[in-house]
């Protein structure tokens, strides 16, 4: 747990170092999202319908932004080979650097998303439930990312195949996620669709750093 | 004591060396030489348990280091070309962080006290990226002093070091050997240092 907490601090303190880094996906993702209402116009109807997508494939595609970078400066510095060579074990210290992932991509989205979904006419209600949605389903994201970052780690145009992995793993994550507040805006209630995304959560946080130490062994050998 | 019997290496199409033997026991060190492309690198890297060997196997007292993982790396070092050591975070960072990644926290007096030993006084609180080449190799082998391992397996440590630090270092390594530890190192010096054995590639 304190080898978790050190790398999680670590990561902290490289991204406060890197502000850059972290405030770029950040305002790709408010300027993303208010595109939309001034390029469609302020039909109240239409924007209302249309919010919960939009939110979610401009977080999905800020996630992405990211995650390139996830692992190849301690790839490319050596950190990574001392984190295998540590008596620590390799599955603890990526669980770390992934919720430190999601710290510094994924929570300043879910708190900004409330403020942009006023854009849309979005009532109290339904921005609580995407604000519970985005909390549930960002973490999902940067656990599935870091699999894919871990696969194409050391891959010459990793770039590209990084979101052609990545990007079909979201559509679980997209559809449960907008269809929350849709089903929320259409009166039927979210609960399913929470529930849904939080089981896919469970299921990854097991899964996902598993996966993703096993794909960094076979890129570092 | 660390042995290894019959090991062998593949790069590519290419047999890098075959059948190879080795063995270090306590206060001895083993110098690896072998000119460039020659497998000394990847030798090491096979000893660290990074990668698997293609032949052979490498025991740690007795026991094969596959299946001794955690309890094998915790006594062992591994310092390769790169540094791991954080550009934009300062030595005292570097070494503090690194030893907690380990699981073994280091006493703020102690990391700076080390530093110090390493010449870094008053670079403490500099971000890495603003200290020379060798000055960053000294980060990484202020944390040979503060790491409580018995092999270290070091791949060129001379590398971008004045000679003050060669001889602070060879100094240390002494000191290592003197305990009771162990060593593998490349380098295409010769070096001073007592109870070493030459393995040639």
């Amino acid at each position: 747990m304190n080898a978790i907490l050190a790398v999680i601090r670590r990561d902290l303190l490289l991204a406060m170092r890197r502000k850059s880094e972290v405030l770029t996906a950040l305002f790709f993702f408010v300027i993303v999202v208010s595109l939309f209402p001034l390029g469609i116009g302020p039909e109240a109807a239409l924007l209302k319908k249309i919010a919960p997508g939009i939110l979610w494939v401009a977080a999905l595609l800020a996630t992405m932004l990211g995650l390139a970078r996830l692992f190849a400066p301690d790839h490319a510095d050596g950190t990574l080979e001392q984190m295998v060579l540590s008596p620590t074990p390799l599955g603890l210290l990526i669980t770390g650097k992934i919720a430190a992932h999601w710290i510094t991509t994924g929570l300043p989205l879910v708190l900004l998303a409330p403020v942009l979904g006023i854009q849309f006419d979005l009532d109290a209600e339904a921005l609580g439930i995407l604000v519970v949605a985005l909390l549930l389903g960002t973490p999902l994201l940067s656990l599935i990312g870091a699999i894919g970052a871990a696969l194409t780690l050391g891959v010459r145009g990793g770039g590209v195949l990084l979101s052609l992995l990545v990007l079909p793993l979201y559509v679980p994550a997209l559809i449960f996620g907008a269809g929350a507040v849709e089903a929320h805006i259409s009166g039927l209630g979210a609960g399913g669709h929470l529930s849904l995304l939080a089981a896919l959560l469970a299921l990854a946080v097991f899964f996902a750093p598993w996966a993703t130490t096993a794909a960094l062994r076979i890129a570092l050998e | 004591m660390l042995t290894a019997t019959g090991l062998s290496c593949v790069r590519g199409e290419r047999r890098l060396f075959a059948g190879l033997d080795l063995a270090v026991g306590p206060g001895e060190w083993l110098h690896v030489q072998g000119e460039n492309g020659a497998g000394k690198t990847s030798l090491l890297r096979i000893l660290s348990s990074l990668a698997p060997p293609a032949e052979g196997q490498i025991f740690w007292r007795g026991a094969p280091i596959r299946e001794l993982a955690e309890d094998y790396r915790r006594e062992m070092l591994f310092l390769g070309h790169h540094g791991a050591v954080k550009e934009e975070l300062t030595p005292f960072e570097n070494l503090l962080l690194a030893a907690q990644l380990d699981g073994a926290p280091l006493d703020e007096t102690e990391a700076l006290g080390t530093l110090a030993r390493f010449g870094l006084r008053g670079r403490e609180d500099l971000a890495v990226r603003f200290l020379s080449a060798g000055q960053k190799r000294r980060v990484l082998l202020a944390r040979l002093a503060v790491r409580k391992a018995t092999l270290w397996i070091l791949d060129e440590p001379f590398t971008a070091l004045d000679v003050k630090a060669v001889d602070m270092l060879s100094a240390l390594i002494e000191e290592h050997l003197a305990g009771g530890g162990m060593a593998i190192l490349t380098s295409h010096q010769s070096m001073p240092l007592p109870n070493g054995k030459v393995l040639k590639i």
